[in-house]
């Protein structure tokens, strides 16, 4: 078991025939993601990567029965390549794609609202079930599996909780970047309640950091679960500079609950562990988990 | 991308907004020039920095004077107050203790004002929905009303499916105690904002205050204007709008070579691949008792030139007395990075310690190849180890 993948999900690539599709392609192949093809509109019916290419998300969900789609088509069309996997009733959309406009995320907002797809991302490294399913840009090589859930908002800082919760002998069971934008996908909270209710993921490592109240949010929704698995949690940015936006779209400091300090207190409040230090997200879970 | 308040003003009036007359001036002679121009009982002058609080602020060197939005009674009293604002920095609430160096003035009618409300509309993250925020309010920060009147912020969401509906801004204009013909000059100006907003891809239009003039008409006194950075690719003419001396010269730098940088006050340079990583190394190194001098984000596919372009903006601010590049790899190479950073080194002439702490894609590698090169860079294992390192290395230089 873990959330939302496996390694019988399949999975095509909209974005497919580009540098970026390309390469991760290749990279999630040999990782063993159960890929089944791709979408470049205008090279529909030829093969890439050994994997049959469609003009149409609607094609190749139809021709392969995709569960999941991965898009790295660049900003401009990005909101537009989400739209059409949520009408072609794609289960799980993971958007990697970095810098899309934010009213153009506005309307995939409501489109996913009126539908049965999630979506991960944008501006996010992606989902990963190690040994399993890769869908993503995330190193394949530093996850083991195991059953530690992971979810942040940031890319790297995901893969350090991986590397660290490596270190102590720990192995993940899903780890899922959620994304730096300020209109998104999945939020933690959608994320928490899947790794509360899985059985194979028996901690939980949550990063959030400045800007907006989602990882509040979060902290009240594992209270009032009343789960007994264990969660360690970090917030970044305790000193970033309030109204200065930190690289993501959505790390600046806007309103009172949006600073570290007020998050790392509601955090605790929820009974979380909060880690002292970034360097100490391992060290931390070791402790709590005895 | 933020603009002034004399460009906010004539963009949102393209758009049907009611906005007094007004002219820019760069000199005291323009300013006398547009004050005849527009011939009004009373003239305003305001100063144009991308800050707020200008009227209460002062200048520099005169902390009891006036601040940087004048009334003037006559020719001599405008170009009294161009004489006092241009050329001189304006310190607010908001520029911190620096200030902003006055540049352009604008030069406005004045108007009798019999109420002020507050008027903006953003992109509320939490329900991914344009919202309207008004309040009764008005002229003052907003901050404050919604810390001490929650009560008095009134919100109105737009349904992206339906997009803005007239009877919503009616709706909000009489919660705002507006009567007669003001519910549709309300209407109007929520409609010019809207149009405005989703037009040109803005993050925030802010009108603070919107006035109710003595004869019933709605104005907008003051307006604020900021852009989606990710959606300039698709409004070109805004380009223009930009005012680089309004900008860190260093985040201009930065963003030539598609890094993410803020400027701070510290002097430890930190140079990390991700916005989330990069914010914790920021807080680790304060944890260890300094302080950093930057934000820097290389992003993801960095090249060669981008590494050494953000060495070079690191190694340029003379507050940084040590740096330490913290790489996590994950599409980036780490002997891609090793290779990035010993050329850069040379490059720069670097003369100040530089911890380098690698991991992910290639690790070996790179570490290899970085004590292979005859610099003295110091290496780091982990987050933790790096940022005692770099902050030890920093006060025994220093020492």
């Amino acid at each position: 078991m873990s959330i939302l993948v496996n390694k019988s999900t399949k999975v095509i690539t909209q974005g497919f025939t580009g540098a970026q599709g390309t390469f991760h392609t290749e990279q999630a192949i040999a990782y063993g993601t159960r890929m089944v093809g791709g979408v470049t509109p205008g090279k529909g019916g030829s093969l890439h990567l050994g994997l049959p290419v469609f003009d149409t998300v609607a094609q190749a969900r139809e021709a392969t029965g995709a569960e999941a789609s991965v898009i790295y088509v660049p900003p401009a069309g990005a909101a537009d390549a989400i739209l059409e996997a949520i009408a072609a009733g794609i289960p799980l959309i993971v958007c990697i794609t970095e810098g899309i406009p934010v009213q153009d995320m506005v309307r995939v907002r409501a489109a996913l609202e009126r539908s049965d797809s999630l979506l991960i991302g944008p501006n996010c490294p992606g989902i990963i079930t190690p040994d399993e399913c890769k869908i993503g840009i995330m190193p394949g090589p530093i996850h083991r599996r195991g059953h530690v859930g992971i979810v942040s908002r940031s890319g790297t800082l995901t893969y350090e909780a991986v590397a660290q919760t490596t270190a102590i002998g720990q192995g993940q069971s899903t780890c899922v970047g959620i994304g730096g934008d300020p209109v998104k996908g999945m939020d933690f909270t959608d994320v928490l309640e899947r790794m509360i209710a899985d059985p194979d993921t028996h901690s939980i490592v949550m990063i959030g950091e400045i800007g907006g109240t989602s990882e509040i949010d979060g902290a009240e929704l594992i209270r009032a679960s009343g789960t007994r698995k264990p969660v360690v949690g970090f917030i970044a940015g305790a000193t970033a500079p309030p109204g200065r936006r930190m690289g993501h779209a959505g790390a600046v400091i806007t309103g009172g609950h949006e600073t570290a300090s007020a998050k790392i207190e509601a955090l605790r409040e929820a009974g979380i562990h909060v880690a002292p230090s970034p360097a100490e997200l391992g060290t931390t879970l070791a402790r709590v988990l005895g | 991308m933020n603009i002034h308040e004399y460009q906010a003003k004539a963009l949102l009036r393209s758009y049907g907004m009611p906005v007094p007359e007004g002219r820019a001036a760069t000199t005291a002679a323009q300013a006398a020039d547009a004050a005849r121009a527009l011939n009004a009982p009373v003239t305003v002058v305001k100063a144009q920095i991308h800050a707020g609080g200008r009227g209460a602020g002062h200048f520099a060197g005169k902390p009891e004077g006036k601040g940087g939005v004048r009334l003037a009674r006559s020719m001599d009293e405008v170009s009294d107050a161009a004489d006092a604002m241009l050329g001189e920095v304006l310190v607010t609430k908001q520029t911190g203790p620096m200030g902003r160096l006055v540049r352009t003035l604008y030069v406005e009618s004045g108007c009798d004002i019999a109420r002020e409300l507050y008027f903006s509309m953003l992109v509320d993250r939490g329900t991914g929905q344009i919202v309207i925020v008004a309040s009764p309010d008005g002229g003052m920060e907003i901050e404050e009303v919604a810390a001490r009147t929650p009560e008095r912020i009134l919100k109105e969401y737009v349904d992206p499916a339906k997009g803005l509906c007239d009877y919503q801004s009616r709706d909000l204009a009489v919660r705002l105690g507006l009567t007669g013909r003001e519910i549709r000059a309300f209407q109007n100006v929520v409609r010019s904002a809207y149009s405005a907003f989703t037009g040109l891809d803005a993050a925030i239009v802010e009108i603070n205050p919107l006035v109710v003039t003595g004869s019933g008409d709605l104005l907008a006194l003051d307006a604020k204007m900021a852009f989606d950075e990710n959606a300039l690719f698709r409004h070109p003419e805004l380009a223009k709008l930009r005012d680089v001396h309004e900008e860190d010269p260093r985040e201009r730098e930065a963003a030539e070579y598609g890094l993410a940088y803020v400027g701070l006050d510290g002097n430890i340079g930190c140079m990390v691949n991700g916005a989330g990583l990069a914010m914790a190394t920021m807080d680790i190194i304060k944890m260890e008792g300094e302080e950093p001098a930057n934000f820097l984000d290389v992003g993801g596919g960095a090249s060669k030139e981008r590494v050494a372009a953000a060495f070079r903006i690191l190694i340029g601010d003379p507050k940084v007395r040590g740096i330490l590049v913290n790489i996590f790899g994950g599409i980036m190479r780490c002997d891609v990075i090793a290779e990035a950073i010993i050329a850069a080194s040379h490059e720069t002439g670097l003369n100040v310690p530089l911890v380098v702490r690698l991991a992910g894609t290639n690790v070996e590698r790179g570490k290899a190849l970085l004590a292979e090169s005859g610099l003295t860079i110091i290496p780091a294992d982990d987050l933790g180890d790096a940022a005692r390192k770099i902050v030890s290395a920093v006060r025994n230089a220093g020492a």
